[in-house]
C-alpha cells in the first residue's frame, strides 16, 4: 500500500480567519478516508486546498505523490471532484456536459462517447441523456455530478458532502457508488455530516471541529472512545419480552431498556456475554427478529470528544468560499 | 504493490505530457466556446437584446436626426449604420462579463479549476462563444438599415471586413467586461459599471453629428476614443474614405485592450477562489 494524499499541518487562512489549525489528513491508495465533522469546521476548505483550489497557508500537502502548491497540474491530472455545488451546466443536456468534460481532458472521440455511455449507464441516467440537466432532479444531478468527475478515471476522488439534500435511498444508492470505485482501487475522500455515511463507508475517519483534527481512526477505534457496546433484542413474540428481560438482567447484571417498542436493549461490558445469551435464548426456545451486539454510534462520539454535537443548532458561518 | 505502480506509471505519463500537447489552449478554449454557444442557442431570448437593438437604434436615430442632419434619412443611414455597426458590437460585448461572472458563483467552474487546463481557458471560451452575438447584430443592422435605404457603397468584402474590425474591437473590450465579472460579486453590477464604460466611449463619438460641431474638449476625448477609429475604418470601408489610418489605428487599440485587459481578467480570475 502507499500513501495516496497526505496533509500535514495544514493551515488555511482567510483574513484574520483562520480556518484550517494545522490540519493532518492522510489516506492510503484504495481506501475511503471520512473527513467529518458539522458546518463550519473547515472540511471544504480542507478538500479545496487538497484540489488546488486553495494554496494552504502553511503545511505540505501532496497527491498523489506531487506537491499541491509546487506541482498543481500534476495533482489535477489525478484528482476528481464532486463539489458541495452541483458542478454541471444547467443548460447543456447529461452526455453533452461528460462529453464537455472529456474534451477538457483531451481524451479522444470515441473514448469520450464510449466512457460517457458507461458512465450514464452505471449512474442509472441512459434514458436521461439527452435531457438538458434542468429537468433532472437533484438525486439524478448529484450522479451526473459524480460521473463527471470520473470521466478521466481519476485515481483519487474528492467528494464533498456529496449525498446533503438527498433522501436516503438516494444516500444507499450514491453509497453503492463509492463503494463500486473502492473496489476499482481508487481513493476516495468523503466529507459528510452524517456519521452513519462515514461509518458505512469509511476505512477511517478524521474527525475535525473549528479547523483542527480531533481525533482520527477506523469507524470501530472510534467508537471503543466512548467504550460500551449493547446487546439489542427483538424477540418475534412479543409476549416473550418479559422473560427475556430477566435473562438479560441475569446475564449482564443490569436492568435492561426499551429504546422501541417490543426491543431491549442493555449495556454488555464483557464480550463473552452476547455469545452467552444467544445460546441462552436458544436453549429457551425464544425466537428473535432482531439481535445484535451494537457500538455506540458515532454521534455518541463526537458528542464525547467536543462536547456537543453535530447538529447545526450552533451553527457557525460556513467558510467563503 | 500494484497500486504502487498505477502511481508510478502515471507520474511518467504526467512527465511527459508536462511538455504541452500543441494546440491544447486552443482545443481547451473552443470546447467552452461549443458550450457558451450551445447555452445561448437554448435560451434564445439571450440574444433578443442584439436582435432588437439594432432596429431600435436605427429607427430612432434616422428618424429622429436624419431629417435634420441630412436632409433625409437615407442619406442619413449613411453615416450613421457603419458607426452603429461599432457600437452595437460594443454594446453586445458587455454580456460576456456578465455571463462569465454568473458562470463563477457556479460549482461548474470550480471543476474547471481542479482540472488540467490552462487558467485562461474559461476566459477565452467566453470571450469567443459570444462571437454569434455580434454576428446576430450585425446581420439584423445590415438588414434592417437596407430596408430603410442603407447601401453598401463599396463591395462586400470590405463591408465584411468593417464587420470584423467592430467584432474583433468587441471581442476585446469584452476582456474588460470579463475583468469587471471576475471582480465583482454581482452579476448585475458588472452590467451597471460596464454601461458607464460603453456610453461615453460609444457616444462620445462621431456617430450622430461630426466633430466639428462639438466645444474643444470633447474634440480631444475624441482623438484618444478607440470607438472613434473603429467607426471611422467602418465608415471607409462600407460606404467609401480613409481606410487605412483609422483601420490601423482601431487594430492598435484592439491588441492594445487584449494585451492590458487579457492578462488583468485572467489574474483577477485566478485569485478570485
Amino acid at each position: 500500500m502507499s500513501t495516496a494524499f497526505r496533509a500535514e499541518g495544514l493551515v488555511k487562512r482567510f483574513g484574520d480567519f483562520t480556518a484550517l489549525h494545522g490540519v493532518d489528513l492522510a489516506a492510503e491508495e484504495g481506501t475511503v478516508l471520512g473527513v467529518l465533522g458539522p458546518n463550519g469546521a473547515g472540511k471544504t476548505t480542507a478538500v479545496r486546498v487538497l484540489s488546488t483550489l486553495l494554496r494552504p497557508d502553511g503545511g505540505t500537502v501532496t497527491v498523489a505523490g506531487h506537491d499541491v502548491v509546487h506541482h498543481p497540474d500534476r495533482v489535477r491530472r489525478m484528482i476528481g471532484l464532486t463539489g458541495q455545488f452541483a458542478s454541471v451546466d444547467d443548460d447543456l443536456t447529461g452526455i453533452e456536459n461528460l462529453t464537455l468534460i472529456g474534451r477538457l481532458l483531451d481524451l479522444r472521440g470515441n473514448e469520450i462517447r464510449s466512457r460517457a455511455k458507461q458512465l450514464l449507464a452505471d449512474f442509472d441516467l441512459t434514458e436521461f441523456a439527452r435531457r438538458t440537466v434542468k429537468t433532472y432532479s437533484g438525486g439524478m444531478r448529484r450522479r451526473l455530478d459524480l460521473a463527471a468527475s470520473l470521466m478521466g478515471r481519476p485515481r483519487i476522488v474528492f467528494l464533498d458532502e456529496p449525498t446533503t439534500g438527498l433522501d436516503p435511498a438516494k444516500r444507499e444508492e450514491l453509497w453503492g457508488v463509492v463503494r463500486r470505485l473502492v473496489a476499482d482501487g481508487t481513493t476516495v475522500l468523503l466529507t459528510t455530516q452524517y456519521l452513519d455515511e462515514a461509518d458505512a463507508l469509511a476505512d477511517a475517519i478524521s474527525v475535525i471541529d473549528e479547523g483542527r483534527v480531533i481525533a482520527h481512526g477506523t469507524p470501530a477505534e472510534l467508537k471503543r472512545i466512548v467504550g460500551g457496546q449493547s446487546i439489542v433484542v427483538r424477540p418475534s413474540d412479543p409476549d416473550t419480552l418479559d422473560r427475556v428481560g430477566r435473562l438479560l438482567a441475569e446475564f449482564t447484571g443490569r436492568k435492561p431498556e426499551s429504546p422501541q417498542r417490543g426491543v431491549l436493549a442493555v449495556p454488555a461490558d464483557s464480550d463473552l456475554v452476547f455469545t452467552a445469551v444467544v445460546g441462552e435464548l436458544a436453549l429457551a426456545g425464544i425466537g428473535v427478529t432482531e439481535l445484535s451486539l451494537q457500538l455506540p454510534d458515532l454521534d455518541d462520539v463526537f458528542f464525547k470528544l467536543t462536547g456537543h454535537t453535530t447538529s447545526t443548532d450552533n451553527e457557525k458561518t460556513e467558510v467563503p468560499a | 504493490m500494484t497500486a504502487v505502480l498505477a502511481i508510478e506509471n502515471t507520474t511518467v505519463d504526467d512527465t511527459s505530457s508536462a511538455v504541452k500537447r500543441p494546440f491544447a489552449l486552443a482545443r481547451h478554449s473552443l470546447a467552452l466556446a461549443w458550450r457558451n454557444l450551445v447555452k445561448t442557442m437554448r435560451n434564445p431570448e439571450q440574444l433578443l437584446d442584439v436582435t432588437l437593438q439594432p432596429i431600435i437604434f436605427t429607427a430612432m436615430f434616422g428618424f429622429l436626426l436624419g431629417g435634420a442632419l441630412a436632409g433625409d434619412i437615407a442619406a442619413y443611414l449613411q453615416t450613421l449604420v457603419p458607426a452603429l455597426a461599432v457600437m452595437l458590437t460594443l454594446f453586445a460585448s458587455i454580456q460576456s462579463g456578465v455571463n462569465f461572472s454568473t458562470d463563477l458563483k457556479t460549482g461548474l467552474f470550480d471543476r474547471f479549476r481542479s482540472m488540467p487546463i490552462g487558467r485562461s481557458v474559461p476566459l477565452i471560451g467566453a470571450v469567443v462563444g459570444d462571437a454569434i452575438r455580434y454576428v446576430v447584430t450585425l446581420v439584423v443592422l445590415l438588414g434592417f438599415s437596407s430596408i430603410l435605404g442603407f447601401r453598401i457603397e463599396t463591395d462586400p468584402l470590405r463591408a465584411l471586413a468593417g464587420c470584423l474590425l467592430a467584432i474583433g474591437m468587441g471581442f476585446a473590450l469584452s476582456w474588460v467586461f470579463l475583468l469587471l465579472g471576475a471582480v465583482m460579486k454581482e452579476p448585475g453590477s458588472v452590467q451597471g459599471i460596464a454601461f458607464i464604460v460603453i456610453f461615453p466611449l460609444t457616444f462620445g463619438t462621431n456617430m450622430l453629428t461630426p466633430v466639428e460641431t462639438m466645444p474643444g474638449w470633447l474634440q480631444a476625448w475624441m482623438h484618444v476614443n478607440p470607438a472613434v477609429h473603429a467607426m471611422d475604418a467602418a465608415r471607409g470601408l462600407m460606404v467609401g474614405g480613409p481606410v487605412a489610418g483609422p483601420a490601423t489605428l482601431t487594430l492598435l487599440w484592439t491588441a492594445g485592450i487584449i494585451a492590458v485587459f487579457a492578462p488583468l481578467a485572467v489574474a483577477a480570475y485566478r485569485r478570485r477562489t
